[in-house]
């Protein structure tokens, strides 16, 4: 199996599996039906391209193994997504934050990856970056409605980008499986996208009336496997129809 | 601070195939961006290539229909009731 | 205007439903029509978006993609008809913080089905399957309702409604085809569901007021007893089909009238969980409750940031 592409693909869906997870939880409980729609919609595109990326890491390991085992049936320090995403909802200042900041990462990564030489690769990269480019409108919007709308709503996105500010910096970081993509123009150089993306959050931001973080510290770990406390709970609920009641189809 | 409601907006779509803007619904939004963000996800969920307006519904002015000069002012007339033109009965509060 | 004319406009007003024409938002209509079309108009919302919550349950937990994805669709669906319906509810002239403020104080109503708790996965496919099918059997008839609003969204809802009833029982027959543990998980959800899906088509019709009334504003076509049997007629053949067991000791195929004989339902449960004693009456309402209050600050701040813009587009423009 070749197993760096293998590794590579798993470290793209990873983020939009974590993420469409925590989208999802969402469901049922935004601030309006309109929000709500909104949101389970970004959750349903998430989804829709881990499938893709899965179900062509599937086929890569060349064994019987699905797109579900490898959702559902990877131990907590084989997931391969940045810290960012594993951050929980815990209000929706937080998840508008969390949003912008991946989606800005994400857009200008699909842009990239619809170079990628391989061509089932840069097929998903096509499908996704419209769907990406809509989200990162719709929580860029947001940052700004929030941003600029009440006081009580400023203070509320300002503490959450400061809070998610120390994961950003993690998106940049190559694994060895990224490094022997790049080699093969197989992969992104993410290396290469970390300058326009603090400007674009920037810019953003300042366009919010919001004071840009200035911490210099960044949290890392996740693309090694090495997560948060939050990464095992959500796995718990992932997980759990697969573990009780193993190798049935549904 | 003033609490104010999302207004509600009207929304047209053309189809990728369609000749014109149809409407389609209704919805509440901030603003005219938000009205179509949402109008996207609530009305044409995953479909390509459509065109969609929106408006305020106290923009839009309708023709009188035509059984019920009686009860309503001619000409400059709006879509719909509007909620505060209406005093709710108690009754409406009883199931 | 005199009690003469009043008279008069009634007459005109239900001659045009009987020569099934449209009632529209603008049209001169009795309270009456006005008031009961914001009943069962808003609690058709209300149920909608009520009916998020048990299925959203399992969304994280869903055993598969597709299922994960398939069920985020529903649930998804289930709050556009809400909007779809909420919006039509408000051509009638009563604003959605009003509609809100009714379920939250529970003086509005709601299917009293969405007050009982999904437990497991199968219960995803019982809901789909019973819920869903009984809903479709009360919608159906509702696209030809005379007030349009009402009828224009319903024949969105009946249309994106069939992928539900399929998807609940695709995701049935797979667990009753599968092992012994799948299979008892389906029999456990369609017994704990079935007698709550057959109350959800209303009380027996003794006791529902509101039947005469509404058969002439083409509200209902037939009555709560009948839809029901037609509902019983055409699950059970469902349930046979992938060897499940309807939880009814009473259930027998009846030549003579062409339908199934049924057992008893229990009226009292069904009032009892109606009045707010059902087992997750409290949730439900503290998660819509919870949701739209912390929303607050949301929709607050969306309001202001518009009205800041319009501001400054002012001041340019100055």
């Amino acid at each position: 199996m070749k197993e760096n592409l293998y590794n590579y693909i798993l470290g793209i869906a990873d983020n939009s599996l974590i993420l469409g997870q925590r989208m999802g939880e969402l469901c049922g409980h935004g601030p309006s039906l309109e929000t709500d729609i909104a949101c389970t919609n970004i959750s349903l595109d998430l989804l829709g391209q881990v499938r893709s990326y899965f179900q062509y890491a599937a086929k890569i390991a060349g064994d019987d193994r699905t797109e579900d085992d490898i959702a559902m049936l990877r131990k907590e320090r084989d997931y391969k997504n940045v810290l960012l995403v594993e951050q929980p909802n815990l209000n929706f200042a937080h998840t508008i934050a969390r949003q912008f900041l991946f989606d800005v990462y994400h857009l200008a990564f699909l842009a990239e990856l619809q170079k990628s030489t391989d061509l089932t690769l840069s097929a998903i990269a096509n499908k996704c970056i419209k769907e990406v480019s809509y989200h990162e409108r719709f929580s860029s919007d947001w940052v700004k409605r929030l941003g600029d709308g009440t006081s009580e709503s400023k203070e509320k996105i300002q503490e959450a980008i400061n809070d998610l500010w120390t994961y950003t910096d993690e998106l940049f970081h190559q694994t060895k499986a990224d490094k022997a993509m790049v080699l093969e123009s197989v992969g992104v150089d993410v290396t290469k996208l970390k300058d326009d993306y603090y400007k674009r959050v920037k810019d953003l931001l300042e366009e919010a009336t919001l004071k840009i973080p200035d911490s210099k510290w960044f949290q890392k770990g996740g693309k090694e496997g090495i997560h948060t406390e939050h990464l095992g709970y959500l796995l718990t609920d992932l997980q759990y129809m697969q573990r009780t009641y193993p190798n049935m189809e549904w | 601070m003033s609490k104010k409601n999302w207004p509600l907006w009207e929304i047209f779509v053309r189809s990728k195939n369609g000749l014109e803007h149809r409407h389609f619904g209704s919805l509440h939004a901030a603003d005219a961006e938000m009205a179509l963000e949402n109008a996207r996800d609530v009305y044409t969920r995953r479909n390509e290539g459509v065109s969609i307006w929106v408006t305020e519904s106290k923009h839009i002015t309708a023709s009188n229909p035509e059984n019920n000069g009686e009860l309503f002012e001619p000409a400059q007339d709006k879509v719909y009731r509007h909620p505060t033109f209406y005093d709710l009965p108690d009754e409406v509060k009883h199931m | 205007m005199s009690k003469e004319q009043i008279k008069n406009l009634e007459t005109q007003f239900e001659a045009r439903i009987s020569r099934d024409e449209k009632i529209e938002p603008k049209d001169w209509m009795p309270e009456k029509y006005r008031k009961t079309h914001i009943r069962q108009m808003s609690q058709h919302a209300h149920s909608e978006i009520v009916g998020m919550l048990p299925e959203s349950n399992w969304i994280t937990r869903a055993p598969s993609l597709r299922r994960k994805v398939a069920l985020l669709a529903k649930v998804q669906d289930e709050a556009g008809h809400g909007l779809y319906l909420y919006s039509a509810t408000e051509t009638l002239g009563i604003s959605r913080e009003e509609l809100y403020n009714q379920l939250h104080t529970g003086t509005a109503k709601y299917s009293s089905i969405f007050n009982y708790p999904t437990v497991t996965w199968a219960d995803m496919g019982a809901i789909g399957w019973l819920v869903d099918g009984a809903a479709i059997i009360n919608q159906v008839p509702l696209c030809n309702t005379s007030y349009g609003p009402y009828a224009r969204a319903m024949v969105r809802v009946c249309k994106e409604e069939s992928f539900h009833q399929r998807q609940g029982y695709e995701i049935m027959m797979k667990l009753a085809n599968g092992t012994m543990e799948q299979k008892d998980l389906a029999q456990d959800a369609l017994n704990r569901w079935w007698w709550p899906s057959l109350m959800m088509l209303g009380p027996t019709d003794a006791e529902s007021i509101h039947t005469e009334q509404s058969m002439k504003w083409k509200l209902k076509r037939k009555s709560n007893d009948d839809l029901r049997q037609q509902f019983i007629d055409q699950t059970v053949p469902q349930a046979e089909l992938i060897g499940l067991k309807i939880p009814d000791p009473d259930l027998k195929w009846n030549d003579e009238r062409g339908s199934y004989d049924y057992g008893k339902i229990n009226w009292d449960e069904f009032w009892q969980v109606v009045k707010g004693h059902g087992p997750c009456n409290k949730e439900r309402m503290r998660a819509r409750v919870g949701a739209w209050e912390e929303g607050e600050w949301v929709r607050d701040a969306a309001m202001a940031y518009a009205e800041k813009k319009q501001e400054r587009k002012e001041k340019q423009v100055v």
